[in-house]
């Protein structure tokens, strides 16, 4: 039996920033949980099942959220499921969501993903000295800066091709009001003047740390029929591999191109470049925008970094990428998978404001996590996908 | 001797919880020396008071003040308190429903012995006299044994309760595979011990109780070269919580000659902007007396002065 087709019909985030702190775990969730279940004209009460995703638990300090958070969510009497997968969280905890409709169990499903990163510090907390080992790990930064040398070595990238992006997407954030940062003047020459921290990852080439929520309302056929703008979702993929495993391709890691393989079969795409309108990919650092096109099959191997430095991936580009101002300019990192998927549905329903791409019909929502080890990915469409 | 190796781990943290503005009262109360209760649609009187309405799910808004006198429902003897426990002392966590309240309040009751404890017996707040906005601001329940408590001072005109800070430690006991042991112990010799895997023929080092590749613990014993190659590296500039050397320092995969996985380590006695891919080192170790059975008995990495190796020859290991 094939799947039950089935459609993002609300989004909702919160104005991401450095700490809510008006808001409680709870507030902060119901404040993207409200804007969502509004947009779909729906309430909790109708809601079938409610699934929650966010990065380690350490970030918080709380183990298992979930518990507590169940009656705030509204899910009392309901079924709740939390998932895991690293920064790809927000990702699989949307795919997952939409697995319960298409599988035919519910017709009607809340997800929300979040992340309170200033209830503590996650450069602490990724970096917790493990006994009988180098103390060398610097956090995320530290763990991706090798890599990201390793791509430039291998694609022979001009060594500015980061500052376009970070530029780029810093820029694209001013249009929208809920990115974290509104950083106005980001210049390519400004970005390779600011400091360079985990070297060749400059300050202004990373992620913010965020306080922030997503939530995304998914239904099924008959549900969808009342929305005037369904974001229908085309295909689905996840993948995981060993963090490290002897001659590993760590810069473009297998699981990521037999993820994006699988996407693009699903969705009956053969050319993304052609076929994809507009894509939210996971940026946590602005080089792996070209490795990730790459990987994701966009670009051959090793060119990605010229559809980047060419303007390509530029609101007015041939493929715009994260018009929302992406990872860059918001990192609430449970999240930040999930506002890639919603920023997608966004975009094909027509609903993404000031940084809408005009006529945009087919879109991919990406995100990865861990070391570059779990990938979750979605195409969403403005029409019914075809069977 | 055991044949793994394992060390004590501590991770601990003060996290800074924002508590929004429901609980916010509830803990501005607490500092007041009143108890604030939220109530809920369907009439029930409910201390702490939930953030959203159980019926509605609409933020609660309507708040009480209950009495710090209640009735025990329910109770439980801890006869063997634990760090950071309401009390050092035995003691029972009882259910207390406060006068005003219509769900019970959980607590612990200062008493010294279970025979000392009933349900249904009258029982009140006791406050700390230096009251912050937390839930510790309550010492304890006591039993009620004279008419009149006395009242806690003026309201504070301070600005209500937003943050609460809570210290979280985790002690626990990190244990190396039997692979991993064989490794450290190595080093402790001053062996660089790798293994390879008997399926896939890699050798990984440290070795593995599941090759990644194939899920076979690796076996045959293989002593690795004290030298091997750059494949990639990092400068650290940036400082941060926790951290254990001093930056800038070059962390960099060195693949050991004889290796198929590269591992993490320090370069140094070269500048950080001359580390290069491909660049020939040797491990350095520290004085015999201070090793252990630890990757840091080697200090760092610094160049052999051999020429930098082929791209093609670590070009797989990226």
């Amino acid at each position: 039996m094939s799947k039950q087709p089935a459609a993002v019909i609300g989004v909702g985030q919160t104005h991401h920033r450095a700490k809510r702190d008006d808001v409680s775990m709870a507030g902060l969730c119901r404040e993207a949980m409200d804007r969502a279940l509004e947009d779909a004209g729906l309430t909790l009460d109708e809601i079938d099942a409610i699934v929650v995703g966010k990065a380690p638990d350490l970030f918080e300090g709380v183990m298992m959220p979930e518990l507590f958070l169940a009656e705030a969510l509204g899910a009392a009497g309901k079924p709740l499921l939390r998932v895991h997968t690293a920064g790809s969280v927000g990702g699989s905890t949307a795919i997952v969501a939409a697995s319960l409709v298409q599988a035919g169990v519910h017709k009607k499903v809340l997800t929300v993903a979040y992340e309170k990163q200033s209830e503590s510090n996650a450069m602490w907390a990724l970096s917790v000295p493990v006994p009988f080992n180098m103390p060398v790990h610097a956090g995320a930064g530290g763990y991706f800066a090798p890599h990201v040398r390793s791509y430039i070595r291998r694609s022979g990238a001009p060594t500015h091709v980061g500052a376009v992006v970070a530029a780029k997407d810093r820029t694209n954030a001013l249009r929208n009001p809920y990115a974290h940062l509104h950083n106005e003047g980001t210049t390519v020459e400004s970005v390779l003047a600011s400091q360079m921290l985990w070297d060749p990852i400059r300050y202004d080439e990373t992620c913010p740390s965020s306080d922030g929520a997503c939530a995304l309302v998914i239904v099924d056929e008959d549900v969808a029929a009342s929305s005037p703008n369904p974001a229908w979702i085309h295909g689905t993929a996840m993948r995981s591999e060993a963090t490290t495993a002897a001659e590993r391709d760590q810069v473009n890691p297998q699981a990521s191109r037999d993820a994006a393989a699988s996407l693009w079969k699903q969705a009956g795409i053969t050319s993304p470049i052609d076929e994809i309108d507009v894509a939210e990919i996971y940026v946590p650092f602005s080089w792996f925008e070209p490795m990730w096109l790459e990987s994701l099959g966009f670009a051959e191997e090793g060119t990605g970094w010229k559809l980047t430095e060419s303007g390509e991936t530029a609101m007015d580009g041939r493929l715009p990428v994260n018009c929302s101002g992406g990872v860059l300019s918001s990192n609430p990192i449970g999240a930040s998978g999930m506002l890639r998927f919603g920023e997608a549905a966004l975009q094909v329903r027509g609903a993404a404001g000031e940084h809408q791409v005009d006529g945009a019909r087919r879109a991919l929502g990406h995100a990865y996590g861990g070391g570059s080890q779990f990938f979750s990915m979605w195409v969403v469409g403005a029409e019914k996908p075809q069977h | 001797m055991s044949r793994t190796l394992s060390a004590p781990v501590t991770v601990a943290f003060d996290y800074t919880r924002s508590t929004g503005p429901v609980l916010g009262r509830f803990l501005t109360g607490l500092r007041d020396g009143v108890l604030v209760a939220g109530r809920t649609s369907d009439g029930e009187v409910v201390v702490p008071p939930p953030e959203y309405d159980p019926v509605t799910h609409a933020a609660t808004t309507d708040f009480v003040e209950v009495s710090p006198t209640g009735t025990v429902v329910s109770w439980s003897w801890v006869a063997e308190p634990v760090a950071a426990q309401p009390f050092d002392r035995p003691f029972a966590f009882v259910l207390v429903l406060l006068d005003g309240a219509t769900k019970p309040f959980l607590h612990a009751l200062d008493v010294a012995s279970p025979d000392e404890v009933s349900t249904g017996m009258r029982v009140r707040v006791r406050w700390r006299a230096e009251r912050t906005g937390a839930i510790t601001d309550i010492e304890g329940f006591e039993p009620v044994t004279d008419p009149a408590p006395p009242a806690p001072g003026p309201r504070s005109t301070l600005d209500p309760v937003t943050g609460v800070v809570t210290p979280v430690a985790l002690d626990y006991t990190y244990a190396a595979s039997p692979e991993e042991s064989a490794f450290y112990r190595g080093l402790a010799e001053g062996r660089i011990l790798g293994q390879r895997c008997p399926t896939c023929a890699k050798v990984y080092v440290p070795p593995r109780s599941a090759c990644p590749a194939d899920g076979t613990p690796t076996t045959d014993e293989v002593e690795l070269s004290q030298t091997g190659t750059v494949t990639t590296f990092c400068i650290v500039n940036v400082p941060f919580l926790g951290q254990r050397i001093t930056p800038p320092y070059v962390s960099a995969y060195v693949l050991l000659d004889g290796a198929d996985i590269a591992f993490l380590h320090l370069i140094l006695d070269i500048p950080a902007d001359q580390v290069r891919m491909g660049m020939r080192v040797e491990a350095v170790w520290k004085p015999r007396e201070e090793w252990g059975t630890t990757i840091e008995n080697i200090s760092h990495f610094r160049p052999t002065g051999e020429p930098d190796a082929a791209y093609d020859t670590y070009s797989q290991h990226l």
